[in-house]
C-alpha cells in the first residue's frame, strides 16, 4: 500500500483503508469475475448449442447462410475481438475502467440475449443469419474489451503482494463459467423432449435469455463499485491519456512493450489455454472416438479439479515472479503433448480393441443405403460390443452389394461411441488434469504480469491488445491450422500438435530471453 | 546476453515474411470452391491472412527493436515510457 503514503492521505485514512480492504477486495474481485463468468458463459452456450443454432439460423446449401456463417464464427474472433480490445482498451483509459467494463458487459449479455430472440431461418429468411452475425459481431466486440477491464481492475485494487493472487481468481471463471453453461443446457434438456428443445421457439433459447438475468445481477454488482484508485487518482490529478492509442502503439517505449507481452508471454499462454481446454476435449471425440458422455465427463473432471490451480499459480507468482512460471507451463506443454496425446491414441486404438475376444450386447443392426451415381449399395451393419474389462464400442461395418453379379464386397469397420475401462478412464482425467494444469501456469498469472507491463494512464488499451491476439487469434487458430496440418500429413495422427508446440517453443525463448521476472511492486506509475 | 538478443532478433525478423509466405502458399494449395473443409473455404483464409499480416509484420518491428538493443534494458517506471 505504500504508494498511498504519497497521496497526502491522513494516518486515519490509510488505517480505514487497510481494515476494510480485505471485505473490499472481495466485493471488487466478485464484481469483475462475475462478468467475465458471463462472457464465458456466453461462450460456452454458442458452442454447445452450434449444431441447433446452426439449424436454425445457418440452413445447409445456402450459400449465402454459409457466408455468414462462416463470417459469425472466424470474423467474431479473429477480427472484431482485436478491434474489441483497442476501442474499449482506449475508452477504459480515457474515461476510466469501471464505466467500460459495465458498457462491454451490457453489450455483450444483451447480444446473447437477443440471439435468443431472433427468429429462425424458416420464419424470416435470411434476415436471421444477417442478425445472428450482426449480434456475433458486438459479442466479439465487447469480448475484446471485458477481460482487459476486468484484469486492470481487480490489480488496481489489489496491494503489491498479493496482485497475481487475487487477479488469478479471475481466470477461475473460465470453468464456473463452463459449468453454469452445463447445469443450465442440461437442466433444460432434461425437462424437455429432444423435439422440443430443437424447435424453432424451443427450450435451446432459454439459455440465451438466462444471460439477461446474470446480465442484470452483475451491472447491480458493477454499479456499486466505485472507480479504480489508480485511475481516479490520475483522473483527479489531470494526468489521463489524451490519445491512448498513439501513446501505446506510436510511442517506441511501450509498443516494444506490447510486442514483448505478445510474443514473448500471451501468444504461447493462448495456444497452451486452447489445447488443454478444448482441443484435447475435440481429439477424444474424434480422433479417439470416445462417446459423447465419456468424452465430456473427462473434460469435466480434469477441469474441476485443476481449477484451484489457477490460484495457487497466482499466488506463486507474487513469491517467484511470473516470467518462469508461465514459461514453465508452456515448456510442460512443448515436452509432453504429443506423449500425452499419443497415449489417449493408443489406449483407444480400434485394431487392438477388434482384436479382443468381444461379446455382442445385442442383435446387429443392418440398412442398406443406395451409392449416388451407381447400381450398388452400401450394407451398413452395426453392433454394439462389450469387452471382457468393461470397454465397450459401436463398430460400424460397411460392405459394398455389387448388384450385377450379387456379390458383397468387405468393407472397413469403423468402431464409435467407445467407452473405456474404468482404470483407463481415470487415467484420462489424470492426463487432462495435467494439460489443465499447464493451463493454470500460463494463464493464473498472466492478468497480474500484462498490468504491470505498462502504466496506468494507458494499460487498458496496452495490455488488451497483446491478450486478445494471444488468445483470440494464436489460440483460436489451433483447430483450423491442426485441421491443415492433418489434412497436409494424413499419416500422423498427431501432426496438428505442431502447431501449438511451434508457437509455445518459439514464445518460451522470446520470453525466456527478453521478459524480466522482476515483479513490479508498484503500479501506481 | 545482449548479443543473444541482438542474433535472435534477426530471426525473427526473417520468421516474419516466412509465416506470410506460408500462409500465402496454404491458402492457394487448399481452396477449393469443391471442398466441404475449413481449409478450403477462401473466406476464412482471407480473414486469416488479413490478421496475421499485421502480426507478422508486429513480429519483424520485435526483431528490428532487438537488434537495436531495445530490450537491452527494460522499463521500469513511467518515466521510462517517456
Amino acid at each position: 500500500m505504500h504508494h498511498f503514503q504519497h497521496d497526502g492521505l491522513s494516518f486515519w485514512q490509510l488505517v480505514r483503508m487497510n481494515s476494510s480492504s480485505s471485505r473490499g477486495i472481495r466485493s471488487v474481485i466478485a464484481a469483475a469475475s462475475v462478468g467475465t463468468l458471463i462472457e464465458w458463459y456466453d461462450f460456452y452456450i454458442f458452442g454447445m448449442l452450434a449444431k441447433t443454432i446452426s439449424t436454425q439460423f445457418f440452413p445447409e446449401g445456402n450459400a449465402t447462410a454459409a457466408l455468414l456463417s462462416t463470417l459469425a464464427i472466424f470474423a467474431a474472433g479473429f477480427i472484431v475481438r482485436p478491434f474489441g480490445a483497442l476501442v474499449f482498451g482506449r475508452l477504459g483509459d480515457l474515461i476510466g475502467r469501471k464505466y467500460t467494463f459495465l458498457l462491454t458487459l451490457v453489450l455483450m449479455g444483451g447480444s446473447t440475449f437477443l440471439i435468443g430472440l431472433v427468429p429462425g431461418y424458416k420464419t424470416i429468411g435470411i434476415a436471421a443469419p444477417l442478425l445472428v452475425l450482426l449480434l456475433r459481431l458486438l459479442q466479439g466486440l465487447a469480448l475484446g474489451g471485458e477481460y482487459g477491464g476486468a484484469a486492470t481492475y481487480v490489480a488496481e485494487h489489489a496491494p503489491a503482494g498479493k496482485r497475481g493472487y487475487y487477479t488469478s481468481w479471475i481466470q477461475t471463471t473460465a470453468t464456473l463459467g463452463l459449468f453454469v453453461a452445463l447445469g443450465i443446457i442440461m437442466l433444460v434438456k432434461l425437462n424437455m423432449s429432444d423435439t422440443a428443445f430443437n424447435a424453432e421457439w424451443g427450450g435451446w433459447r432459454y439459455p440465451f435469455w438466462i444471460s439477461i438475468l446474470l446480465v442484470g445481477v452483475s451491472v447491480y454488482i458493477r454499479l456499486r463499485m466505485q472507480e479504480s484508485p489508480l485511475f481516479s487518482k490520475l483522473k483527479a490529478e489531470g494526468k489521463t491519456s489524451a490519445n491512448p492509442l498513439k501513446e501505446s502503439f506510436r510511442h517506441k517505449a511501450n509498443f516494444k512493450m506490447v510486442l514483448l507481452a505478445l510474443f514473448g508471454a500471451a501468444m504461447g499462454q493462448g495456444v497452451i489455454w486452447y489445447t488443454g481446454q478444448f482441443y484435447a476435449q475435440s481429439f477424444l471425440e474424434t480422433k479417439c472416438n470416445i462417446g459423447f458422455e465419456q468424452s465430456r465427463t473427462i473434460m469435466l473432471w480434469g477441469i474441476a479439479f485443476a481449477t484451484p490451480f489457477f490460484l495457487f499459480f497466482g499466488w506463486l507468482s507474487d513469491k517467484a515472479g511470473r516470467k518462469w512460471i508461465m514459461l514453465a507451463g508452456m515448456l510442460l506443454g512443448i515436452l509432453t503433448y504429443r506423449p500425452i496425446f499419443n497415449y489417449f491414441l493408443q489406449a483407444t486404438d480400434s485394431k487392438s480393441w477388434l482384436a479382443e475376444e468381444e461379446t455382442a450386447a445385442m442383435p446387429p443392426v443392418v440398412k442398406m443405403e443406395a451409392v449416388k451415381n451407381s447400381t450398388d449399395s452400401v450394407v451398413l451393419t452395426t453392433t454394439s460390443f462389450s469387452l471382457a474389462d468393461g470397454r465397450k464400442y459401436t463398430a460400424i461395418k460397411s460392405d459394398t452389394l455389387r448388384v450385377t453379379s450379387a456379390f458383397l464386397v468387405p468393407g472397413k469397420t469403423i468402431l464409435t461411441d467407445k467407452e473405456v475401462a474404468t482404470g483407463t478412464y481415470w487415467k484420462f482425467v489424470g492426463l487432462v488434469f495435467l494439460l489443465i494444469v499447464y493451463v493454470t501456469m500460463v494463464y493464473g498469472p498472466i492478468a497480474a504480469f500484462l498490468v504491470e507491463l505498462f502504466p496506468t494512464r494507458i494499460r487498458y488499451t496496452s495490455m488488451s491488445l497483446p491478450y486478445h491476439i494471444g488468445n483470440g487469434v494464436f489460440g483460436g487458430l489451433v483447430p483450423f491450422i491442426g485441421l491443415l496440418l492433418t489434412t497436409t500429413y494424413p499419416a500422423d495422427p498427431l501432426v496438428g500438435l505442431w502447431y501449438p508446440i511451434g508457437i509455445a517453443s518459439l514464445c518460451f525463448i522470446i520470453g525466456a530471453v527478453y521478459l524480466s521476472n522482476k515483479i513490479d511492486e508498484n503500479v501506481d506509475d | 546476453m545482449k548479443n543473444i538478443k541482438k542474433i535472435l532478433g534477426v530471426c525473427w525478423l526473417l520468421l516474419a515474411p516466412v509465416i506470410i509466405y506460408m500462409l500465402v502458399h496454404g491458402a492457394v494449395t487448399h481452396i477449393d470452391p469443391a471442398g466441404n473443409k475449413d481449409i478450403n473455404n477462401p473466406v476464412i483464409w482471407i480473414i486469416i491472412i488479413l490478421i496475421f499480416t499485421p502480426v507478422a509484420i508486429g513480429l519483424m518491428i520485435f526483431g528490428i527493436y532487438a537488434l537495436k538493443g531495445e530490450y537491452d534494458k527494460l522499463p521500469g517506471k513511467s518515466e521510462d515510457f517517456e
